[in-house]
């Protein structure tokens, strides 16, 4: 889960890594109070995406009405083709320097990675190898302030900020471990009037572990209704913009499927993991999620392992007896329990393919027709 | 032979009461597993499909010579499973559990490094070694004993291949799921090597996806092989990686897509298949058969 800004920073807070004096506004009221207090104002609008100051998405009002203005601007457009969450209203910092922190997970190399850089601000990706520094961490050591020194040495920082530098890196890979993060980012980390502050913050948190996230933590969501209503069922789905439903078992490949349906010159409606084990009611669900994307035809891929391909067409069965199924269904059905489904398939006048190639191709066949 | 587990392998179900340890452990004993013990805390005293069941891995471990574990644990429990399977001694662990956060994924790697354990997983189907045991939740059926190993990121990806190469007649000699979340215990690379080691294989299969710098770093081992490797790569068709933030990006700096993997592999001599049915003929080629 990804945090807007402002939600990251109040993480930073928290844990004792200064931010800019701020507020987060979900409507232009009360706006121009607050930016009144300010000596100098930022206003940022709050969307789960890099690169808002070069989309318009920052504005520098010079004063307290024109902050809201800008407020109100900025939460009625779009920035990024994402609509605007939320505007964070801030102190405008002095800024004499800016630098790169992140700490994420490096899954080669199994360990946390500090990343930083001297050359912070825009464009980071653009930063040439050699100014970045890279550091893996073992996890039963921690992070020691004489990393954080050895870091600051590396990146050639001046002695009066070696020691901020060193702390604000233990407090970073704290907050890092203690809130699961996938990904803590910096960027940029500022020096203003020789204090280092953390003018933007983008925090990633690891799903898996929401079992255990604190109370007050706010729950963001990015899905469309129809994905989260997958969620709900236990069944990964992303949609997309072709006209071929896709349910296949397991991410591998129903990625692969959709690679396969793009080699006969088809084009996926989305992409539907029913993952292993899915049962009869799941499935018939996830059957109906799809019919009601509208698709030309449904192309069904089950090799099933955990999954028992008879609870599957017992799903479909189900469906068609119920709500029927509108589209054509093209079934590729192997594995476990395997002639059990293709009995109740055929009870029921459907019929399915072994054979992977000759499904896909007949899908997109029949894609072709309907178009 | 065979890699990581072969016939001799003396396994432990962690979990087995469970409704995934249970009906799985009738799965891995009629392929003819040798699975001795479960452990389910509270438990101890009863028996699944005639296997015993321990409260402790401790307990088990000092009812007999065990020298793999694999897991069945919902995920909040998957890292004291682990690490109590690891400080009891043993040295393979197969995690089968999904949605295992993240940093004890990191803590349970860390300790496997010190301890100098194998681990497979998590989110992994499992391993096999085909005609001798099986650690996993695959399909019993579509596995033949032969000289083909197969490494896979996906599951259920890796019965298609492996369907693929029985129908065609070629057996495998073991099957190995790494997992599919970003901390896994094994690399491609770790098995690629135990595989250019074992003399049963004779080539290899590769299945591979989008994400990630894996396939990359293995394309630099498989430079080295002396023994030829298939790959096969799903996420030809995706949309350009969604990135995790720049930190992602700066990691991979243009690796992780369909087409830096397949130049990498290509490179480094392996062979490509573009579709699955063509892994089989590329493998019989590659052989020289």
């Amino acid at each position: 889960m990804k945090l807007y800004e402002y939600m990251g920073k109040d993480i930073l807070r928290r844990e004792g890594i200064p931010v800019p004096r701020g507020q987060a506004f979900l409507s232009p009221s009360g706006v121009a109070d607050f930016a009144a207090q300010l000596p100098g104002i930022v206003v940022k609008s709050q969307v789960l995406s890099g690169g808002r100051g070069k989309a318009g998405g920052i504005k520098f009002p010079a004063s307290a009405m024109e902050a809201e203005a800008a407020a109100q601007e900025l939460l009625t457009s779009l920035v990024k083709d994402l609509p605007v969450h939320a505007v964070l209203v801030e102190e405008k910092l002095k800024i004499d320097r800016e630098y790169y922190l992140a700490i994420t997970v490096d899954g080669g190399k199994r360990k946390p990675l500090v990343i930083a850089s001297a050359h912070g601000g825009m464009d980071i990706e653009e930063v040439p190898e050699e100014q970045i520094i890279k550091f893996h961490v073992d996890v039963h050591a921690g992070i020691q302030p004489y990393l954080g020194r050895e870091v600051a040495r590396r990146m050639g920082l001046p002695v009066s900020e070696v020691k901020p530098f060193s702390d604000l890196l233990v407090k970073l890979y704290h907050l890092f471990r203690k809130y699961d993060a996938e990904l803590v980012e910096i960027n940029p980390l500022v020096v203003s009037d020789g204090k280092l502050i953390a003018a933007d913050a983008k925090i990633t948190i690891d799903d898996e572990a929401a079992y255990r996230f604190p109370e007050w933590l706010p729950r963001v969501e990015e899905r469309t209704d129809l994905e989260l209503k997958a969620a709900e069922i236990g069944i990964s789905f992303v949609e997309l913009a072709g006209d071929i439903g896709v349910m296949a078992n397991g991410a591998g490949i129903t990625m692969a499927t959709l690679d396969m349906i793009n080699h006969f010159g088809g084009s996926p409606r989305n992409f539907m993991d029913a993952g292993g084990g899915a049962g009869t009611e799941a499935t018939a669900k996830a059957l109906e999620i799809l019919l009601s994307t509208n698709p030309k035809v449904i192309l069904v891929n089950i090799f099933g392992g955990i999954t028992r391909c008879d609870d599957v067409a017992r799903a479909f069965s189900q469906v068609k007896e119920s709500i029927g199924i509108s589209v054509p269904l093209v079934i590729r059905l192997v594995g476990t329990n395997e002639e059990a489904g293709i009995e109740i398939l055929r009870q029921q006048g459907m019929s399915a393919y072994r054979n992977i190639e000759e499904a896909v191709a007949k899908a997109v066949e029949l894609a072709g027709e309907a178009r | 032979m065979a890699i990581i587990v072969d016939k001799n392998s003396v396994i432990l179900v962690q979990g087995i009461t469970g409704k995934q340890g249970s009906f799985h452990t009738s799965q891995m004993l009629a392929y003819g597993a040798k699975v001795v013990a479960g452990v389910s805390p509270g438990k101890q005293g009863q028996t699944v499909h005639g296997v015993p069941v321990f409260d402790t891995v401790a307990q088990a471990v000092e009812m007999f010579p065990i020298t793999a574990s694999i897991i069945f644990i919902p995920a909040p429990g998957v890292k004291d499973a682990a690490f109590e399977a690891m400080s009891a001694g043993i040295k393979t662990l197969v995690i089968i559990t999904e949605h295992v956060p993240l940093h004890d994924e990191l803590d349970i790697m860390a300790y496997a490094e010190k301890q100098q354990v194998t681990i497979i997983g998590p989110n992994t189907f499992g391993i096999i070694s085909p005609g001798q045991t099986k650690l996993g939740i695959m399909p019993n059926s579509i596995y033949t004993p032969g000289p083909v190993g197969v490494v896979a990121r996906s599951g259920t990806l890796s019965y298609e291949i492996a369907n693929q190469l029985t129908q065609n007649g070629l057996g495998q000699s073991t099957v190995v799921g790494l997992g599919g979340d970003r901390v896994v215990g094994l690399s491609f690379t770790e098995v690629l090597a135990k595989f250019e080691q074992d003399p049963a294989t004779k080539a290899v299969v590769l299945v591979g996806e989008i994400g990630g710098n894996a396939e990359e770093e293995a394309a630099l081992y498989i430079k080295e092989m002396t023994k030829p490797v298939v790959a096969f790569l799903a996420g030809s068709s995706a949309p350009p990686g969604k990135r995790m933030g720049h930190a992602g990006a700066i990691i991979e700096r243009g690796k992780g897509t369909f087409q830096s993997k397949v130049t990498a592999l290509t490179a480094a001599g392996a062979k490509v298949a573009a579709l699955p049915w063509e892994v089989a003929e590329l493998v019989r080629q590659s052989m020289g058969e």
